[in-house]
């Protein structure tokens, strides 16, 4: 027993779970950003016709679900089971949105990382025999987090430089196991052929004293580094082995800290790291240090990495959404704020 | 109740601080103290106006002053243009009684969506609940003073 373990922290896939399809949905800002293109829809409103923020998140997670079950050429009734999370207090986005659309349904809570939460979840378990056919989920909408984490929206605040605006947006993707049939032959067809969940890497929970809620990207910095080394150990390779790594919302300060830990580590990962925050939002769109929320990675990497990687831009890659492990109440009451994040390798095969 | 910083958490704090964008303070200052004195000037002019059109004291010229800025405020608030103004000028929105008016209609609105009572009613005076409590608190303090010190036989 206990050959899918690999090291202290990392699990290996021997079936490789396929990821069939994703799908994108995102709000209008996004949109206007560089990968804008790439979602497979952008919302010019950001309460999509309900009357609250709430239900248009809820609407945007049951949509996003259809989409890529249509995408994939299955009913949504049919999926094995839907794991995923929103930012929401009892995420109630992905609760909801699981009662709507039906199906057994786990949630998970991981904060911005809940995207590669899901699919590290997901893959074990189907890597495990125990699901053939899942969706992963993870979303976000700026009006919700901001009204929950920070104020109102019409208040008259000014932000600080570190700040990061949450991403209005879910991403889904349909996870089949390794064995799993469905091709497509057809040029730009919806279904990918090539995308395999190879091994993942659990993380821990890293918190390096930072307490000021406007700064993420310096709290969940040294949580990336720890899983990103803590993989690197446990496979036995090494940075070079990547075509990309990928993290989920450190932003512009978060992200060049952990280019700089990672350097200090003897791990150079300048000329392929990426990250979510810095491309969902261009520079000029006046966000201070980019995009947060799980919206962030879920978005990036159902709208645009994954479709990048079967068009075999890159052969392999390291996706860890980043998350903040923090309530309005815990800041309040001055204490730090705790990152972790969550390492899947994705390979082409 | 904070807990003890361990070396390396400060380390990494001073490394952070080091890279840290910085928020233009200078600039940000001259910006809230231009747009701070526009809303004052504005105030003067309703007072001035008002005093032109109707017969005030000094006493009820202020308050007319307090209700248009407020009113204005409010109105700023519910169209959605005052939080942009904020993020322009910053403390300058805040300082003056538009903010206040600013800091009780922005919750309010939010919290349409969860009711009137529990909504509206109970987050209202979230933001402006504080400045309220310590704002009424530190005026009976003064108050209590002044009159201790009227008592002692001293002249106000």
């Amino acid at each position: 027993m206990n050959s899918n373990r690999v090291g202290k922290q990392s699990v290996i896939f021997h079936t490789a779970p396929r990821i069939l399809t994703s799908a994108a949905i995102a709000g209008d800002m996004e949109g206007e950003g560089p990968i804008g293109t790439y979602f497979d829809m952008i919302l010019e409103d950001d309460t999509w016709g309900e009357d609250s923020w709430e239900k248009a998140e809820r609407k945007m997670y049951i949509e996003t679900v259809k989409i890529a079950c249509d995408k994939a050429k299955c009913d949504y009734r049919k999926l094995d089971c839907l794991l995923g999370g929103d930012l929401l207090n009892q995420i109630i986005s992905a609760n909801f949105a699981a009662r709507d659309l039906g199906t057994p349904y786990l949630g998970l809570y991981g904060a911005c990382s809940t995207m590669s939460e899901s699919l590290l979840c997901c893959a074990m378990l189907t890597d495990g025999g125990y699901l053939t056919q899942s969706a992963c989920i993870a979303g976000s909408h700026f009006s919700t987090a901001e009204r929950q984490f920070r104020f109102p929206l019409e208040l008259g605040s000014q932000n600080t430089a570190t700040a990061q605006r949450t991403v209005t947006g879910t991403g889904c993707a349909i996870v089949v196991s390794g064995d799993n049939e469905q091709k497509s032959s057809e040029q730009n067809s919806r279904i990918y052929n090539t995308v395999h969940i190879v091994g993942g890497t659990i993380g821990k929970v890293v918190d390096m004293g930072i307490t000021d809620s406007n700064n993420m990207g310096a709290a969940m910095a040294p949580a990336a580094v720890s899983t990103f080394t803590g993989l690197l150990a446990d496979f036995n390779k090494t940075a070079d082995d990547f075509d990309l790594i990928v993290t989920g919302d450190l932003g512009r300060l978060g992200g060049t800290l952990f280019c700089d830990m990672c350097a200090e580590l003897g791990v150079d990962v300048r000329n392929k790291y990426l990250d979510c925050g810095n491309i969902v939002f261009a520079e000029s769109q006046k966000v201070d240090c980019g995009g947060s929320g799980c919206g962030c990675s879920a978005v990036t990497l159902c709208g645009y990495l994954l479709k990048r990687m079967e068009e075999g831009d890159f052969k392999n890659a390291v996706f860890m959404a980043t998350g903040a492990l923090l309530s309005p109440t815990s800041t309040f009451q001055g204490e730090s704020i705790p990152g972790i994040a969550h390492a899947i390798i994705l390979e082409r095969r | 109740m904070k807990q003890e910083k361990t070396p390396e958490q400060r380390q990494y704090e001073q490394k952070v601080n080091e890279m840290m964008p910085k928020s233009r303070t200078g600039f940000q200052c001259i910006k809230a103290f231009i747009s701070g004195g526009i809303i004052c000037c504005i105030g003067q002019l309703i007072s001035d106006v008002g005093s032109l059109m109707f017969t005030f004291t000094e006493k009820s010229r202020g308050a007319f002053t307090s209700i248009v800025l407020i009113f204005l405020g409010m109105l700023l608030t519910g169209i959605g243009v005052y939080d942009k103004i904020g993020k322009f000028s910053g403390a300058g929105s805040i300082v003056p009684i538009t903010g206040f008016a600013n800091s009780i209609v922005a919750p309010a609105m939010e919290y349409k969506r969860e009711g009137y009572i529990l909504g509206v009613g109970a987050n209202m005076f979230k933001l402006a609940g504080p400045v309220l409590v310590y704002g009424i608190a530190s005026s009976v303090l003064v108050g209590l003073i002044y009159c201790i010190i009227y008592a002692l036989g001293g002249k106000a």
